[in-house]
């Protein structure tokens, strides 16, 4: 593994993306950012911006209107990054299954690599999703690192 | 005047919670023009909802999950006009709680995100650390943090037990002075005070125009409250509206603030209240008939209409969400003002683009 990754594993910075979630979800990412549940302990903090932003946290099912938006982010956040479908919209659609205007899934439109499951789901499970999380971040930084070498 | 600029706001943005689109025309720094684009939330609840009324009791509390409790609320009202039964006391108390430690975790959010588009990080974390307070009281209550799932065609499912009562009076009772710790530094604190008031102006007059319902429209002088109906057991207690005559930011944020002081109020007054006895009745049949129903919502009137025909599903189901009309007035509050207070006046109106677009 590079420095550079080896310092970003340790301020993982987190983009928070709503694809037309009904804000459950969205409430307990924000909890998770603030003093109670406080990801910051993992160097995490919410940045805007995904040029910056390591890990993605994607709520809610993708709505039509939202499938480019959430393609063109994805796109723009620098390799290797992590995509974390949030609560049952965004890991199956599950709710709103058969809505005119819902896809589905996070994974219908982006590859998704960890499902929190929950309706709403809870900051522990986030957490939880987040450190598994970064451990996969760190083998795909060491793959990509390798892929660059060869 | 230049050469106007036009900037896109959103859909993703650091001052917005959820996807909504504002395009603004600048000249220099003044904003001299504003387009709303919304849609990205659009799931298309009000179709959903009309396949199976039972299994919308389920799906009714996820148009939102900010105001969840208010419009299942809304929902099983209106059902229980149409079978025309009435709501065991007890019920409506717990509906009452219920809904008013929803509007202190709703307000609590909104004002932290007032004071995070203000630049105020540690007075947005602080609204969040006391609004964990309620969030972990309804959790231990209901069983869930965001939708409670307590409320049922005929009544709630779950009672409050006499512990869940007294854990409430307690944790309402600590919340308080928290509460009004947090009320000095918002009427108070001079750099808040000055990236808010006159921000955004609306007056009464342009506030009626453009159908605001709750905290502003109330910040604009209006005293219109859902809650002095009666719905629920509001009839019960004794509350008046608060109400403010500024119209700006300023009166908007303290409006919210007050209200959680009067939810607080109002929970401590229902308690009491409660007495032993059921909590809800059993329905027969399919529903029949049209009806409306309303409840205030964090974020004003929340309004349902309901038409069925005796089956399973409903001929129409029509929301008509508090957020809507509020999103639509920024149009009246952007133009005119400087680009950097653009975040605080959409935060301001508590936009909740889930409830927009539905």
């Amino acid at each position: 593994m590079a420095l550079e990754d080896k310092m970003r594993a340790r301020s993982p910075w987190i983009m928070h993306f709503d694809t037309g979630s009904c804000n459950g979800c969205d409430l307990e990412v924000w909890a998770l950012l603030t003093p109670r549940y406080d990801v910051e302990r993992f160097g995490a903090i919410n940045r805007a911006n995904p040029k910056q932003a390591d890990i993605l946290l994607i709520t809610g099912p993708v709505t039509k209107r939202c499938e480019d938006r959430l393609r063109n982010l994805y796109e723009q956040t620098p390799e290797p990054k992590l995509v974390i479908a949030c609560g049952n919209c965004a890991s199956t659609g599950a709710p709103f299954h058969n809505c005119y205007n819902v896809d589905g899934g996070v994974d219908k439109v982006i590859p998704v690599d960890l499902y929190v499951p929950g309706c709403a789901c809870r900051p522990e499970a986030l957490i939880d999703a987040l450190v598994l999380g970064l451990s996969k971040w760190r083998e795909k930084a060491a793959g990509t690192d390798k892929e660059d070498k060869g | 005047m230049g050469r106007a600029t036009t900037i896109p706001f959103g859909p993703q943005h650091a001052a917005f919670l959820e996807p909504l689109n504002v395009k603004l025309t600048l000249d220099e720094e003044t904003v001299v023009g504003a387009v709303l684009n919304q849609g990205y939330n659009h799931r298309g609840m009000e179709y959903a909802l009309s396949l199976d009324y039972r299994k919308s009791q389920y799906l009714v509390e996820r148009v939102c999950g900010i105001c969840s409790f208010h419009h299942s609320s809304a929902y099983c009202q209106g059902m229980e006009s149409l079978y025309g039964i009435e709501v065991p006391v007890r019920a409506k108390l717990i509906r009452t709680i219920m809904m008013e430690c929803q509007r202190l975790t709703s307000h609590l959010l909104a004002l932290g995100h007032i004071a995070e588009a203000v630049g105020y990080e540690n007075l947005f974390m602080q609204c969040f650390r006391e609004r964990e307070h309620v969030m972990m009281l309804v959790n231990r209550v209901s069983g869930n943090r965001v939708h409670y799932s307590m409320n049922v065609i005929g009544g709630v499912k779950r009672d409050l037990s006499p512990e869940a009562v007294k854990d409430v009076q307690a944790t309402i009772r600590d919340l308080r002075p928290r509460l009004e710790e947090l009320r000095r530094v918002f009427s108070r604190d001079s750099t808040l005070s000055k990236r808010t008031r006159g921000v955004g102006k609306l007056s009464r007059q342009a506030a009626t125009e453009w159908g605001n319902v709750g905290p502003v429209s109330r910040a604009s002088g209006i005293p219109r409250d859902i809650r002095q109906d009666g719905f629920a057991a509001y009839s019960m207690v004794e509350f008046k509206p608060v109400v403010r005559e500024e119209g700006d930011s300023y009166a908007r944020m303290m409006v919210r603030m007050d209200e959680c002081l009067q939810a607080a109020d109002i929970i401590e007054e229902c308690l009491p209240l409660l007495e032993d006895g059921p909590v809800a009745v059993q329905v027969k049949g399919h529903p029949k008939g049209e009806t409306f129903s309303r409840v205030e919502a964090p974020r004003g009137e929340l309004f349902y209409y309901i038409r069925a025909k005796g089956t399973l599903g409903l001929e129409r189901i029509k929301l008509r969400t508090p957020a809507l009309m509020n999103v639509a007035s920024l149009l009246a509050m952007l133009p005119g003002c400087q680009l950097a207070d653009v975040p605080t006046i959409t935060v301001s109106v508590d936009p909740c683009i889930c409830c927009t677009d539905r």
